[in-house]
């Protein structure tokens, strides 16, 4: 039986209902894998990974449907199964690993009484050896404090710490097949690395067969034994992880891979005693009494990129939020061309406010839904620069050719008949109707694939040398960093930690948080994480490097 | 003993229900196997029950045709429900039907994806609108005119061989007015004011509710708190004190007591509305684009009614809906109370409290007891039309699928 596949689907179709029409998301994908081994499924997002995930449980979400093919797990068809033995295998043999742990532990139960939830109603162990082993299997997963923490509720553990636990569930009847659906995407660098290494170590000690579903290359490469390529419900290739990362056979796989080669040439160094377009001075700022910035300075020269980095909560919107007034700081002042600003938006002249603008993470939420794109485009000509009529028209269409995108065919559209990239660019047109000076890129690229990503960062890039703009570009991806920023700005905990050129913040010595920072950023080089966390000491990831600190 | 056949009909049904899935799992029909076999019990019994009441409900509709005078008299009321209902499901569908094929192409679509119950709503909708607004026309008799020499005669069908009177179809009142004249001029008073009293209503809630919501701080809590202080009053018991002051100054002031009333309804309901608006505004305002407009400079006019308004409509429509119904309600139990629309105007309010006695002549002359349930069904029928259009409506724009 060891030589007969765990999972077997063979020429899988499925299909998605929108619009009343039944639309492919799966075009006949086969997919086989072994006990114990670790499948990474990668592709864009609307690729139809997580739909073919879901698929290799038997199961699919609502206005989903198999329409061909068969889905078999170890030996039985999962397809045909009754509702009573498919009970019998999911939470038990077959276990999944949602995206967003936040939003999948109920937060009205403590963390242990979902844990054991699994075995007692399997019937795999009573409810005190279910709770031992998960004491036993947070060790494994090395959370803080394995005897107590399940006894917390899910909002009182972090982000990392809850998609953990959330692994530990998966694991608590010791399944055959788990399915990770991108467990680390919404995490930060340095947590991401936690949970990998521990994902890695449990599914290597129970000898679990794993399907690992990311859009990240590089976190597939440290995970996976083999690597399927999906492109739009095809599937492009599927290789041993080695060889698909050294050789690819198919021109989409090797544009995947060359994503992360764009990078700007470097610029000359400011001159000394030229006046920054906007200066951040000694600023302190708060949520109501809670402190979250201490002392932050730092210059941003004409026609440069400053990038800001650091972990969630480090501080790094908060700035933004003071630069551009809505959050008014304690003390210190931002100066914009040698000038002080006012703290609050609302004192600021209109010239001045005009001269700041803002792109967004989300692009959903950045613009609004019931606007034409080109009466989003239009409101700030017409605001600021009185354009009326066929000038205001003209303009539009200007900038609409600027970001790429045909006018004739996208003025009178709506946000929601766009997708995530063009909407991005529409958030960029809307900041550039302004004319401003100075651009705040507040993670633009984060909620992005990476082509798409690479995309805007082109465009971003190409705009600055145009029009001589000033980008602050806040970001915890380190490689867009590499990709475009000439300054950086390293912050944690509301302190900036380490600021400097590009050139010299990339090459040691560097501060002990900006190594850890660095070091953390995934590469496609399978042994990286093996390497990383030889070289950190493996019982103590993360932590040894804060402590140095 | 009557309760020893209730027993053993549940018994039976036990039965039915559990050989209707044993017999459903032995049949190989090759789509329904899986739900056969994957089919909890009660499910089955569901289907069984589900079945037991329709064949009672045709049992009972032909009951109400019995020639024995006395049992079609206990039917009477259900049977002519079962028909109302069959004849309106049949105009339902004609009316979609039409829809989709008749119009532009946007509302063709529209027609497409409706649900039976909404394209009900719609057309029941449409035709109190076109009762109400050409009222005048339609009606045979003035709301206000006693026919003379007309005694009262309550019997609609006007079929002189049951005692109607065939120049008036559904009869007239005690004082002599033609009911279908005053009936026809009820949705014109009724329906007229209290969609003008929704409107003011909304026009009051809306607008406080966004300013709330958009500038926050102490203006909120003021107007939250207020809203909190009229809410905390029964709003019919509020309503009823109200209008009893208002009728006396009415008269002093020489203003019609109605103009009182839709501003005191508009008021007490505009609390709600307030709710709404400031929590649906609240969930607008925090979003990106909404600083995006405020970092531009933008004025509170222009983030009001071009950046937040646009994007609550869905909601705000679907409370319009809701709103309507119990504004329409509440007059009708203020007329019925006397305080509402004054006579002799004709109000379905009041036509049910006047003809209200006859109800008792239901057990052994249903005809007689359907006066009162005439305007009573008018009032009945709007709201549900109502409620589905705006169910309708709250499912397209929460994008929920089936």
């Amino acid at each position: 039986m060891s030589e007969e596949p765990l999972v077997k689907m063979r020429d899988v179709w499925l299909e998605g209902r929108s619009d009343e029409t039944w639309n492919p998301i799966i075009n006949g994908v086969d997919l086989t894998l072994a006990k114990g081994e670790v499948l990474g499924l990668i592709g864009e997002s609307g690729a139809g990974k997580s739909t073919l995930g879901l698929a290799a449980m038997g199961y699919t979400r609502d206005g989903v449907r198999i329409s061909k093919g068969s889905v078999e797990f170890d030996g039985i068809d999962l397809l045909t199964a009754s509702a009573a033995v498919k009970r019998e295998l999911l939470g038990k043999r077959i276990a999944y690993v949602a995206q967003s742990a936040a939003a999948s532990f109920n937060p009205a139960h403590q963390l242990m009484d979902q844990h054991v939830e699994g075995p007692v109603q399997h019937g795999v162990m009573g409810r005190g050896e279910s709770e031992e082993d998960g004491m036993e299997l947070y060790r494994k997963l090395r959370l803080p404090n394995p005897d107590e923490i399940g006894f917390r509720y899910p909002h009182q553990v972090s982000g990392g710490q809850l998609q953990r636990c959330m692994t530990a569930m998966a694991m608590s009847c010791r399944p055959d097949l788990i399915i990770f659906d991108e467990p680390t995407t919404a995490l930060d660098v340095t947590t991401q690395i936690e949970v990998l290494a521990s994902i890695r170590d449990i599914v290597e000690q129970f000898n679990t067969a794993a399907i690992y579903i990311t859009h990240d290359l590089a976190v597939v490469a440290q995970m996976a034994d083999r690597i399927k390529v999906l492109l739009k419900g095809d599937e492009v290739e599927t290789a041993d992880t080695r060889t698909m990362l050294s050789a690819p056979t198919q021109e989409y796989t090797k544009s995947l891979w060359a994503v992360r080669s764009f990078e700007r040439p470097l610029k000359p160094a400011v001159q000394t005693g030229s006046t920054p377009v906007i200066s951040v001075q000694n600023v302190d700022a708060s949520y109501g009494t809670v402190p979250v910035l201490y002392d932050v300075s730092f210059d941003l020269h004409a026609g440069r990129t400053v990038a800001v980095v650091g972990e969630s909560g480090s501080g790094k919107s908060t700035t933004a939020r003071c630069i551009t007034g809505l959050l008014p700081p304690k003390a210190g002042q931002i100066m914009l061309d040698g000038q002080a600003l006012p703290a609050d938006y609302r004192k600021r002249s209109k010239d001045q406010l005009r001269q700041v603008q803002m792109i967004y993470q989300m692009a959903d939420t950045a613009l609004n839904p019931r606007m034409s794109i080109g009466q989003i485009i239009a409101r700030p000509v017409e605001f600021y620069l009185g354009l009326k009529g066929a000038e205001k028209r003209r303009r539009v269409d200007a900038l609409l050719e600027q970001i790429e995108l045909e006018p004739s065919q996208y003025y009178h559209r709506l946000p929601s008949e766009l997708s995530g990239g063009q909407k991005q660019r529409i958030g960029i047109a809307r900041a550039l109707a302004a004319e401003p000076k100075f651009i705040i890129c507040d993670e633009v690229t984060s909620a992005l694939d990476q082509l798409v990503a690479e995309g805007i960062l082109r465009l971003l890039a190409r705009l600055q040398d145009e029009l001589s703009l000033t980008y602050m570009f806040i970001t915890h991806d380190l490689a867009t960093v590499k990709a475009i920023a000439d300054e950086v700005v390293v912050m944690k905990d509301g302190r900036v930690v380490e600021q400097g050129p590009k050139q010299e913040m990339f090459t040691p010595p560097h501060h002990a948080y900006t190594d850890l920072l660095l070091s953390s950023v995934p590469e496609m080089d399978p042994d990286w994480l093996t390497n990383l966390l030889t070289e950190r000491g493996v019982d103590n990831i993360g932590d040894a490097a804060v402590d140095k600190m | 003993m009557m309760w020893y056949w209730y027993l053993a009909v549940l018994v039976g049904m036990c039965g039915l229900a559990w050989l209707f899935r044993w017999k459903g799992q032995q049949m190989d029909w090759s789509e329904f196997n899986n739900k056969f076999r994957d089919m909890p019990y009660s499910v089955a019994f569901g289907y069984v029950l589900g079945l037991a009441i329709l064949l009672w409900l045709y049992w009972a509709y032909f009951q109400g045709h019995s020639l024995h005078q006395e049992t079609a008299n206990k039917f009477f009321f259900l049977r002519i429900a079962i028909e109302g209902f069959i004849i309106f499901a049949i105009a339902a569908w004609v009316f979609r039907l039409f829809g989709r094929n008749v119009g532009t192409a946007g509302t063709k679509k529209l027609f497409r994806s409706m649900p039976l119950t909404a394209s009900f709503g719609i057309l029941t909708i449409l035709i109190y609108a076109i009762f109400a607004i050409f009222a005048g026309a339609i009606a045979p008799y003035g709301q206000e005119s006693i026919i003379p020499g007309v005694a009262a005669n309550i019997i609609p069908g006007g079929d002189p061989e049951l005692g109607g009177n065939p120049d008036f179809p559904l009869g007239t009142d005690q004082i002599g007015r033609d009911i279908l004249s005053r009936l026809i001029y009820g949705a014109q008073n009724t329906v007229g004011i209290a969609f003008a009293t929704t409107v003011l209503a909304f026009l009051l809630g809306g607008t406080f509710g966004f300013l709330a919501a958009t500038l926050g701080g102490w203006l909120d809590q003021l107007l939250s708190r207020a809203v909190d202080v009229l809410m905390a009053i029964p709003s019919l018991i509020f309503a009823l004190l109200l209008m009893t002051i208002a009728s006396v100054w009415a008269p002093q002031l020489g203003i019609p007591l109605t103009v009182f009333m839709v501003v005191i309804i508009a008021v007490i309901d505009s609390t709600r509305v307030y709710r709404l608006a400031r929590a649906v505004g609240q969930n607008i305002v925090v979003m990106d684009y909404i600083e995006a407009a405020k970092l531009r400079g933008e004025g509170l006019g222009y983030l009001v009614f071009k950046e937040i308004l646009p994007n609550a409509t869905a909601p705000l429509l679907a409370e319009f809906g809701l709103r309507f119904c119990f504004v329409f309600l509440t007059i009708a139990a203020l007329s019925f109370l006397g305080v509402g629309i004054q006579p002799p105007l004709a109000d379905w309010g009041t036509m049910v409290r006047d003809l209200g006695g006859f109800v008792n002549f239901a057990q052994f002359a249903p005809m007689a007891a359907t006066a009162p349930l005439l305007a009573a069904g008018a009032i009945a029928l709007l709201t549900v039309a109502v409620n589905f259009v705006v169910d309708w409506m709250l499912q397209k724009s929460s994008g929920l699928k089936e």
